[in-house]
């Protein structure tokens, strides 16, 4: 019975590595785990389970994202697997990781605002600039290249830049 | 013959959700017209994410009325095989894209209701709709800011802007009544506390669209006739010619796939 529980531990464990690392087909550079799209993995009656949640309603990586995570345990031998959808709670920008932050930075994407959500939507935004980390930067459209994402410029070292919204 | 057109039970929640799943895949749809043809790149793009943003809400809609109805549909079935009448979705979000002033008056009339609407919704004792609602209105507050930016922007621009703008807010501002329509169905719901009372929202609705108006130097219509008819069905010409558009590949190819 121990030995179960503690296999199922284990089980747990290793499909939250092995999910938690696959990435975001729009952002390569970020897990699904750095991100905060991974919820939770339980095994149920010898089934895998791994819940997801969306960033956006109408994220089309979803169905990507769930079908990566299928191949990537099937590739370290776990199944059988179930891959599911969660809407609560709503995902949030806060719960992307430190380390999450830094590789979106060094990607070029500057990350959304800590503590940011309503406020920083019908505030002054502060965004820095990834490539040169200049704050003298504005909005050149509100919607980017993915529903996560807005379109700004950097007013020092010129360069174009998206940034990660805060939600 | 799975390309047949489908009837549903409806009892008031799963009315009640197809009602305001089929608002959001209306006009989700409209906004995907613009595809190609938006007056420039940015534009474009934002178009498009709204317009994405609205068909995922629609889809977390359908897809919680296939579970309630539990008749074995999915979110495919109430968008691609429900004829006309049965679409019970808003007069206003049917209405043609007209010119970019239209599109934008438009989405500002939708956003500046169903925004403090979603938020009300999270309050809702159904865990589910509180979830969808969390969700949407994260993204419908974006769509509130841009075309408010954007009315701002034509009905304080040139005076050819400013006019067509004005014809804009004059031509859809009959539509907007039908947003705080309830039926027995629907008020029976809001005694459960399953969903909030959209007639509680009109002042707030009122007030920022006015804000709005009064910013960009427009003039708020005064006509107090509203159309009606969207709820229960009976739609303009336009729905079914968009369905049309909609529905075409799974009723002619049923059960085709990517």
């Amino acid at each position: 019975m121990s030995a179960a529980l503690h296999d199922s531990e284990a089980l747990r464990g290793e499909v939250w590595r092995v999910a938690g690392a696959v990435t975001d087909p729009e952002i390569p550079v970020l897990s699904i785990a750095d991100l905060g799209v991974l919820r939770d993995v339980a095994i149920v009656d010898g089934r895998v389970e791994v819940a997801i949640t969306p960033t956006y309603s109408g994220c089309p990586a979803m169905n990507m994202i769930a079908l990566e995570i299928e191949l990537a345990l099937e590739k370290a031998g776990i199944g059988p697997v179930t891959v599911k959808t969660v809407l609560s709670p709503a995902w949030t920008t806060e719960w992307m990781t430190e380390d999450g932050r830094r590789k979106l930075r060094e990607y070029g994407i500057a990350p959304p605002a800590k503590g940011g959500g309503r406020r920083a939507l019908f505030g002054e935004d502060q965004v820095a600039c990834p490539q040169c980390g200049s704050t003298s930067t504005a909005e050149l459209a509100p919607f980017g290249s993915t529903s996560c994402k807005s379109l700004w410029q950097c007013k020092t070292c010129r360069e174009p830049f998206d940034y990660f919204k805060c939600h | 013959m799975a390309g047949a057109s489908i009837t549903v039970a409806e009892t008031p929640l799963v009315r009640y959700l197809l009602r305001r799943a089929d608002d959001a895949l209306i006009l989700g749809h409209r906004l995907s017209e613009w595809c190609g043809k938006a007056p420039m790149m940015e534009e474009e793009m934002a178009l498009a994410n709204m317009g994405l943003d609205l068909i995922g809400q629609a889809r977390s809609l359908y897809t919680y009325a296939g579970e309630v109805e539990a008749a074995g549909r999915d979110e495919d079935a109430y968008a691609y095989l429900r004829d006309v009448r049965g679409y019970g979705n808003l007069l206003l979000v049917e209405q043609p894209n007209g010119d970019f002033a239209a599109t934008m008056v438009r989405q500002l009339f939708y956003s500046a209701f169903i925004d403090p609407y979603w938020r009300a919704l999270m309050g809702s004792s159904d865990a589910t709709l509180a979830a969808i609602a969390a969700k949407a209105e994260k993204e419908s507050a974006y769509h509130v800011r841009h075309s408010a930016e954007w009315v701002i922007r034509l009905g304080d621009g040139t005076p050819e802007s400013h006019r067509r703008a004005q014809e804009a807010l004059d031509g859809l501002w009959a539509f907007t009544g039908e947003m705080f329509e309830t039926d027995a169905g629907e008020r029976s719901l809001i005694a459960e506390g399953i969903v909030p009372d959209p007639e509680a929202l009109r002042a707030v609705w009122l007030e920022s669209v006015a804000k709005v108006v009064a910013q960009a130097g427009l003039t708020l219509p005064q006509n107090a006739w509203m159309q009606k008819g969207g709820r229960s069905g009976e739609h303009s010409e336009h729905l079914g010619h968009l369905l049309s558009d909609l529905q075409y590949m799974q009723r002619a190819f049923p059960g085709a796939t990517w």
